[in-house]
């Protein structure tokens, strides 16, 4: 009995949490430029996303692909910058390790609006006009410390002998880093990797403050403006649908193949 | 030994970890095709000696020489040795074929020809068959194959094995034993192993270094270190041990337990303060007390296994432990016999405390870096340099540290039939010693007091 | 090895130069008028502004709220998920993280159309339900993953000793995942009291929280007052974070 109600609580907030966006897939199948209002089954909307023939402003194409290409930059230099950064942190004793320690942290705990305001200062006091290179560069900063935290328990938690006994096979301080050291900190820099490109995705705030005024767009930022100037692009319904159907595959395949190795580990 | 058979020699080597002493002055040689096993108590510094000799870490002064060349200086790659570490350390994103072959690939030897020793080494280990199997699927004693083999695959002028049976459990432990002995006899060349099990080093070992402290205590066969223990450290560590006070009356006679014993030992001069160590198995013991030498009562004793344990009381009020096949009665009245060689004599190290001190006025003197209150004195001036001397069963121990003059840890502590003999490190990292009738154990914090009267104070001797 | 240390140069300086420097300068501009001579006006005129104060009281009232209702849903979810009797499943828990990985101003604006077609009035009500649906899985997983991880012997330990299922629960297992409670207050209060645009789309433009008056005097080059508000906002995260053992880290992973 109480384990029934426990499931109802459990299923009865999944399906309000979800509401919303099953709301948005379900009118993803409908032309109606107004949300809500069913006017029949039509995939044209997903015809006009993938054609990028758009109703109204016709920029939602670029912003997809701003997005994309800078959330890929960012997190690729996030990865090597963090993993780099993590090995030589790993190495550091004392004051100087927890000062950057603390650093790194910052990002992390800062509020999205306060990175973003604070970069944006940054960029007007050394008078680097904002664009593309500034909004890379702030995702990079705050995509960074996840990659470090990804990478570093990784080198805590590995015996410090398996670099040694590299070493001691005749491997050369090189060869041991990349034929070794690497290939062991590689589960930690995929994820890393995961993690910063989704974060970098996700992003609002401080790709607002940094964009500049060159009308730079990412997808963020797409749908702030065009839901303040009223209306949500009908487009962007298949959009959303099409992002929550592929994170939804990707972290239950991740996560079932977590449990399925975790279960091997323990026989 | 011809100058040449020697495979290893370390020179003076000193290390230190900040301002502890890891390394203190150690030299030995080690000669080609020797089992030589370092072996203490964890902390002794024999893993670190051991990294050295592998190239990870630097020592402070002093050289390591192999096959007469000094390779102090050179990275560990580039070292004709390799080493079998604690935990393995295989490569878990290697197979067990890719981490034996890891050492040739670097080499750039022909794949096939690394493939025939790959198998010859899995041949060796007895793990044919595993080529393929994921290293992280393996037990602990198969995976200390893998890593045996992948180190003796590039054949190494001297092996290193760094307590590498720490992790296995008791019965594979002995397997395997019995298989790095058959290993060491089939390759001929050089291991050089480290541990803290007694057991295992007196089992494997031509030769067997004792450390303790970061200094070498004894160097010797298994039988030498046994029988014939150096100091009261050695003669503890290595088996089961009666340590006692004795007194070397002349030679080859020798008191303890409050009687005189005949002993083949000579050369200590008449009337001198020793340490006596009887094994507990050379002590003969039976039901009639005549015929022997002194008597005692039995107060437990416990079936080991293969003999009974004993401890008994003598007549002179000192404990004993007794190995025997025969099992005797608590409460029981018996005989001790022990035969002169079964008595091993060895010099004390030291009989009295002793440490520099400074006079700070004519009734303080200031040593272990703390000022004691001593007997009024004019004899010496205020600011003079003095040698202070406090005899081991003066010095007070109390449970409050902060209660003491000056607070510490017990270090290490020896039973000695009557008394236990506990070696103090003070918070300043001096060592004092105590002789003491309380019951303290290893790592107690101590407040330590000296009574006035009972500081002896001395001019420095220059 | 130790050599090694000096790969983190690179980032050192990347740290200082896009972090340390960022935030200084914050102090800076707040402390400068807009000709860069030293001042408290920036400051004077947020206390004089009735607006300003008004806004910073409603929105860390709305945050407290939001926070207190992410516990009350959150905690008992939590621990029905952390319950092996209860839930056997473990895709449940990939479920409620999800939306976590979804675009923010995506699922709000669902949210305020989820709204508008069931005729709900968009007002401070709608604020904190949509609030409360963008940030209650920031409160789950972090109690989740420390419930999850709590040692069962500590439950039985109590048992044994006389306590009851409830007295277990509250005086055993209650104050062991208050951590977790913590880092899900830190992920859930810091970014509800720093939000824009969310509290936009929620009320139709209505009501104005702190974030989007920091925005507003930004993006109308009122720098040195965004500074100044700003800085308040740090104080007030930095207040909050004082709430956090530092040296318990309970959020892990999620990939």
């Amino acid at each position: 009995m109480k384990k029934f109600f426990a499931q109802c609580y459990i299923w009865l907030l999944l399906i309000v949490l979800y509401a919303p966006i099953v709301f948005i897939a379900v009118f993803s199948f409908t032309e109606s430029k107004v949300l809500g209002n069913w006017t029949g089954f039509s995939t044209k909307l997903y015809e006009n996303l993938f054609t990028g023939n758009m109703q109204g402003t016709g920029s939602l194409m670029t912003a997809i692909q701003n997005t994309v290409i800078i959330a890929l930059i960012a997190a690729c230099v996030s990865t090597i910058l963090g993993t780099v950064a993590a090995i030589g942190i790993h190495n550091m004793r004392g004051k100087a390790k927890q000062a950057i320690s603390l650093l790194n942290n910052i990002p992390m705990l800062n509020p999205d609006i306060i990175t973003g305001v604070s970069l944006f200062l940054l960029f007007v006091f050394l008078h680097i006009s904002q664009g593309y290179v500034t909004v890379v560069l702030a995702h990079i900063t705050f995509c960074t410390p996840y990659v470090v935290l990804s990478v570093l328990p990784r080198l805590t938690q590995m015996n410090p002998n398996i670099y040694e006994a590299a070493l001691d096979l005749g491997a050369t301080p090189f060869v041991a880093l990349r034929k070794v050291l690497l290939p062991m900190l590689k589960p930690g820099m995929i994820s890393g990797f995961i993690l910063a490109f989704t974060m970098s995705l996700d992003d609002f705030a401080v790709t607002f403050f940094t964009r500049g005024t060159i009308g730079l767009d990412t997808l963020s930022t797409y749908i702030y403006t065009d839901a303040r100037k009223g209306g949500l692009t009908p487009e962007l319904r298949p959009m959303i649908t099409i992002m929550f159907v592929g994170i939804l595959i990707l972290l239950i395949t991740i996560n079932l193949r977590k449990i399925r190795n975790s279960k091997t580990d323990r026989e | 030994m011809k100058a040449s058979d020697k495979i290893i020699e370390f020179k003076n080597i000193q290390k230190g970890f900040g301002d502890k002493v890891v390394l203190d002055d150690i030299s030995f040689y080690v000669n080609k095709g020797e089992f030589l096993t370092l072996l203490g108590p964890s902390g002794c510094g024999k893993t670190t000696l051991l990294r050295l000799l592998a190239g990870f870490g630097n020592t402070d002064s002093g050289e390591i020489l192999i096959n007469g060349e000094n390779i102090t200086n050179v990275p560990p790659h580039e070292r004709p040795v390799n080493t079998v570490f604690q935990r393995y350390a295989l490569f878990p994103h290697l197979d067990v074929y890719e981490n034996i072959a890891f050492g040739l690939k670097l080499q750039k030897v022909p794949t096939d020809e690394i493939d025939k020793k790959v198998r010859r080494v899995l041949k060796m280990v007895s793990m044919t068959d595993y080529e393929d199997r994921d290293v992280e699927s393996l037990s602990g004693g198969q995976q200390q194959r893998v890593a045996i083999a992948r180190a003796i695959v590039n054949q190494p002028k001297v092996l290193l094995l760094d307590e590498p049976l720490a992790a296995l459990d008791l019965k594979m432990r002995k397997d395997m034993q019995i298989e790095l002995k058959e290993m060491h006899r089939k390759l001929g060349i050089t291991f050089i192993y480290v541990t803290h099990d007694q057991e295992e080093a007196l089992t494997l070992s031509d030769t067997i270094v004792v450390m303790n402290e970061g200094k070498i205590q004894q160097i010797g066969t298994p039988t030498d270190i046994y029988n014939e223990p150096q100091n009261a450290f050695v003669a503890d560590f290595i088996g089961e041990s009666n340590i006692l006070n004795g007194k070397m009356l002349k030679d080859k006679v020798v008191e303890f337990v409050g009687h005189e014993f005949e002993c083949v030992d000579e050369g200590f001069g008449e009337n001198v303060d020793v340490d006596v160590v009887v094994r507990p198995e050379d002590i003969y013991i039976m039901n009639r007390t005549e015929g022997a030498q002194f008597t005692a009562r039995v107060k437990s004793c416990t079936f080991k296994g293969v003999h009974y344990e004993m401890f008994v009381d003598t007549d002179k009020g000192y404990e004993l432990m007794i190995q025997d096949y025969n099992a005797f009665e608590p409460g029981s009245e018996v005989g001790l016999l022990i035969r002169p060689a079964d008595i091993q004599v060895m010099k004390k190290e030291r009989v009295i405390n002793r440490f520099e001190g400074e006079i700070v006025d004519e009734t303080h003197v200031k040593f272990l870096e703390e000022v004691f209150e001593c007997k009024p004195q004019d004899k010496f001036e205020v600011g003079e340099k003095v040698n202070v001397e406090v005899r081991f069963s003066r010095v007070e121990l109390i449970d409050h540290p902060e209660e003491g003059i000056l607070s510490g840890e017990v270090h290490f502590l020896l039973y000695k039939g009557d008394h236990y003999h506990l070696t103090i490190r003070t918070d300043y990292g001096d060592k004092l010693w105590v002789d003491t009738n309380d019951i303290w154990d290893k790592g107690d914090l101590v407040g330590i007091n000296i009574a006035p009267k009972d500081i002896k104070i001395s001019k420095r001797d220059e | 090895m130790s050599k090694r240390s000096t790969w983190a140069l690179p980032y050192a300086i990347f740290l200082v130069l896009f972090v340390a420097l960022p935030l200084i300068l914050i102090m800076v501009y707040a402390f400068q008028d807009g000709a860069g001579n030293f001042t408290f006006g920036n400051f004077a005129k947020f206390f004089r502004d009735t607006d300003a104060i008004n806004t910073f009281a409603l929105s860390l009232e709305v945050a407290i709220e939001n926070t207190a209702l992410c516990i009350l849903l959150g905690y008992p979810a939590a621990w029905i998920l952390a319950n092996k009797k209860l839930n056997k499943s473990a895709v449940t828990i990939v479920l409620f993280i999800m939306p976590m990985w979804i675009n923010a101003l995506m699922r709000t604006l669902a949210t305020a159309e989820l709204f508008h077609m069931l005729g709900i009035q968009l007002g401070k009500g709608t604020l904190i339900v949509g609030m409360v649906y963008d940030y209650l899985p920031f409160m789950i997983y972090p109690i989740y993953n420390i419930l999850d991880r709590m040692d069962k012997s500590y439950a039985e330990a109590a048992a044994d000793l006389g306590a009851t299922p409830w007295q277990v629960f509250w005086k055993v297992q209650v104050p062991l995942s208050m951590p977790g409670v913590i880092s899900g207050v830190m992920m859930v209060f810091m970014p509800t009291v720093s939000t824009f645009a969310i509290s936009e789309f929620l009320t139709n433009n209505k009501i104005k929280l702190f974030g989007t008056i920091i925005q507003e005097n930004i993006n109308s080059s009122m720098w040195n007052y965004g500074a100044a508000l700003s800085l308040v906002m740090l104080v007030i995260i930095g207040i909050t974070s004082l709430l956090q053992d530092n040296k318990k880290e309970v959020s892990g992973g999620i990939v």
